[in-house]
């Protein structure tokens, strides 16, 4: 039998990666990590719980648009995140872990917005290209079923420890949706009427921004709220690279076999994604739909 | 000149292009040629020529092509070969900014699904059209407006487009598409998903519509009754063929082909069959001053008919006699046949373009038959009783015959 050396090849690969290209990876470093502390910075910046009252008000906004903002339908939509929203973020705080939990939503929302930026302009090109669409698809797979701690070594040699691999890492695993989830969207625009808008003289361009992405908002929203709740699923993970914020809270918790400790940093992950989800699933949700519903 | 030329087009879909289009020239079926090249023929061959302002139906089945054929006019879909050319200009021939220009001002598209913009307001995609072309947002809005309550919809225009009816939602659909002032409309069986009532209602706003804007309004459907009401004139496609061009008139007198005959037969023609095309053309009449009653007589027992028409100077009609009178005339030995003639309110003489609907109820009170003449009530032709019952009912001879020898009773 042939014996294909496939693990020396990757490694000689990322070895020769990271001596010809530490520039590269350096200015990823600071860049990556200066998005964080900055986005870190704004969080603790006010008063922990004028942080809290901020954060209450936009979930009961996103959740009672299209509604006016002090009505019983706005509170019957919106009143119950907000009052979650309180009480959670006030226990985490009263537990200790505020400094933590704002760490983590810094990590969770750059990781995100990166992952989106590439994301989702890798969709609208695969929705219009089959070529691309074959060549990403299998790419997407890769990504989503690598077990994550494989490309965490990497990581670690491309951006030494902290924060920066433990980003890199997360957008390579939530990436995929944003991405599959913009392509599906485009190519489900109904047929007649991009014909109808192709009739009338539409330029792709205009095509694209009046007719596909309005029409496929929905669909991508919702890649929008996968790639935040991905990126979440991640920050335990994260933390073995040296990411902080309430991964590292659990992370620690394992290796000290520090029951008490996992457990109030995970409820604290769990109260986070509550949040996150219900605030970016209401994205997707159109005022259209609100006026119909009532 | 005709406003568009259709010169030998044809429409192939699939991967053997070429092979298809040398089976095509030998004259092979469209099942033939999917089977030896799996090629799919949309379009074989048409030619059209379409006129300034008139409406043109292209009727025919589902897969006749002529959803395809309408797409090449504003190249939704590229022709295989052929031409399309509007006012002079071969669209097929043109390039992509050039194209783009075509379809924002020359000629606009209705859709059978209306292909309206769901997140928009119905002033909104009534003028997309016009923001496609950069025009500046209160101009387009105004625009909008007026064209909205051109096509009856006032009070709506800020509501969403979901919240309308199928038949509102093609008001929209028809706004937008004149709000750019084309001379040119393709309709893409523009009505057929709207319910039967609401159909009807559309096809003759339409009709009202097009004598206000008078454009050129090319029509797909593929229901007969809705082809003749709206067409000036019809084509009729099968298997990717135009199998016969005319106005709805010619189409029903004169089917060109078996599969015409057996689209036309259960049509109601009494709207749109005419006295024209009933009557017996340039009669014998009997002439008032120069004719007695022994010459009328022997005029109609030439022809073997029991009455003739009556003819003053220059051949103007003036009534009917009857053989009987003129018999009794012979008899009683007078001569001037006026004295026995049925005249003014006896008789009625119609023009050529009465539909034959018309005429039946004409007969009801009298046994003499029909005068058509022309607008210098020259006597231009006679219609007789059966020939409108033959044409109402549309059977052939032999379909009378055959009725009669399975329901008639034997003497």
């Amino acid at each position: 039998m042939i014996d294909i050396p496939l693990g020396d090849w990757v490694e000689s690969g990322v070895d020769w990666l990271s001596e010809n290209a530490s520039g590269f990876f350096n200015g990823i470093t600071v860049g990556i990590d200066s998005m964080v502390t900055s986005l870190e910075t704004v969080l603790l910046f006010p008063p922990d719980y004028l942080t809290i009252i901020i954060l209450a008000v936009i979930a009961y906004l996103m959740n009672s648009k299209g509604r006016k903002v002090f009505t019983k339908a706005a509170w019957k939509a919106g009143g119950g995140i907000a009052i979650f929203t309180v009480l959670g973020l006030l226990l985490l705080h009263m537990m200790g872990y505020w400094e933590e939990t704002m760490q983590t939503i810094a990590l969770i929302l750059v990781s995100a917005i990166i992952a989106l930026a590439i994301g989702i302009p890798l969709g609208v090109w695969a929705s219009r290209n089959n070529a691309v669409d074959h060549i990403i698809r299998p790419i997407l797979d890769f990504m989503q079923t690598l077990p994550p701690f494989v490309y965490l070594i990497p990581a670690i040699i491309f951006f030494s420890v902290g924060n920066v691999p433990g980003v890199v890492a997360t957008i390579v695993f939530a990436l995929p949706p944003a991405v599959r989830l913009t392509n599906l969207g485009i190519r489900n625009v109904q047929q007649d009427v991009v014909e109808a808008s192709k009739a009338f003289g539409c330029t792709k361009r205009q095509l694209l921004f009046k007719v596909q992405i309005p029409l496929a908002k929905p669909t991508i929203l919702a890649g929008v709220n996968q790639v935040i709740m991905l990126a979440l699923s991640m920050v335990v993970i994260a933390s073995m690279v040296g990411a902080g914020g309430l991964g590292q809270s659990v992370y620690r918790g394992i290796l000290q076999a520090d029951m008490g400790l996992g457990f109030e940093a995970g409820l604290g992950i769990v109260i986070l994604a509550i949040f996150l989800d219900r605030v970016t699933q209401a994205l997707g949700i159109s005022r259209k739909q609100v006026s119909e519903e009532e | 000149m005709s406003k568009i030329q259709v010169e030998n087009l044809s429409v192939i879909f699939g991967k053997r292009v070429k092979e298809a289009q040398e089976l095509q020239k030998q004259g092979k079926s469209k099942v033939e040629i999917l089977n030896q090249t799996g090629c799919t023929v949309g379009v074989s061959d048409a030619n059209l020529e379409i006129q300034e302002g008139e409406v043109f139906v292209v009727m025919g089945l589902s897969g006749s092509g002529k959803s395809t054929l309408l797409r090449c006019f504003n190249r939704l879909i590229d022709p295989t070969a052929g031409r399309v050319v509007v006012d002079g200009n071969d669209i097929t021939k043109i390039n992509e900014h050039a194209l783009r220009e075509f379809r924002r001002t020359k000629m606009t598209m209705v859709f059978q699904h209306f292909g309206l913009l769901p997140h928009r307001s119905v002033s909104s995609n009534v003028a997309f059209g016009l923001e496609i072309q950069g025009i500046d947002e209160d101009t387009r809005i105004k625009k909008a407006y007026d064209v909205i309550k051109t096509v009856g919809l006032e009070g709506y225009e800020e509501k969403m487009t979901g919240q309308l009816s199928g038949g509102m939602q093609q008001r929209v659909g028809l706004a937008r598409a004149l709000a750019t002032d084309p001379e040119i409309l393709l309709m893409d069986e523009a009505f057929s998903a709207l319910d039967p009532l609401i159909r009807t209602q559309m096809q003759e706003e339409l009709l009202q519509l097009q004598e206000k804007v008078q454009k050129t309004i090319l029509f797909i459907t593929h229901d007969l009754d809705e082809a003749l009401k709206l067409g000036d004139r019809i084509a009729i496609m099968k298997d990717g063929y135009m199998v016969q061009t005319g106005t709805p008139e010619e189409i029903l007198t004169n089917p060109a082909t078996d599969y015409v005959r057996a689209f036309v037969e259960n049509v109601d023609r009494g709207g749109i069959v005419t006295a024209g095309s009933v009557m017996f053309k340039n009669p014998n009449a009997v002439r008032i001053k120069q004719d007695g009653p022994r010459a009328a007589l022997r005029k109609m027992s030439n022809q073997g008919v029991t009455s003739m028409p009556v003819v003053g100077e220059n051949g103007k009609f003036i009534g009917f006699v009857k053989d009987t009178d003129m018999k009794e005339m012979e008899d009683k030995g007078l001569r001037d046949i006026e004295e026995y003639m049925y005249s003014k309110e006896e008789v009625t003489a119609v023009t050529a373009d009465t539909p034959v609907a018309d005429l039946l109820p004409l007969f009801l009170d009298t046994d003499l038959n029909l005068a058509v003449v022309d607008e210098n009530r020259k006597l231009v032709g006679v219609v007789v009783h059966s020939s409108v019952i033959a044409e109402m009912i549309g059977k052939e001879r032999d379909e009378v015959k055959q009725i009669r020898e399975e329901g008639g009773i034997d003497l």
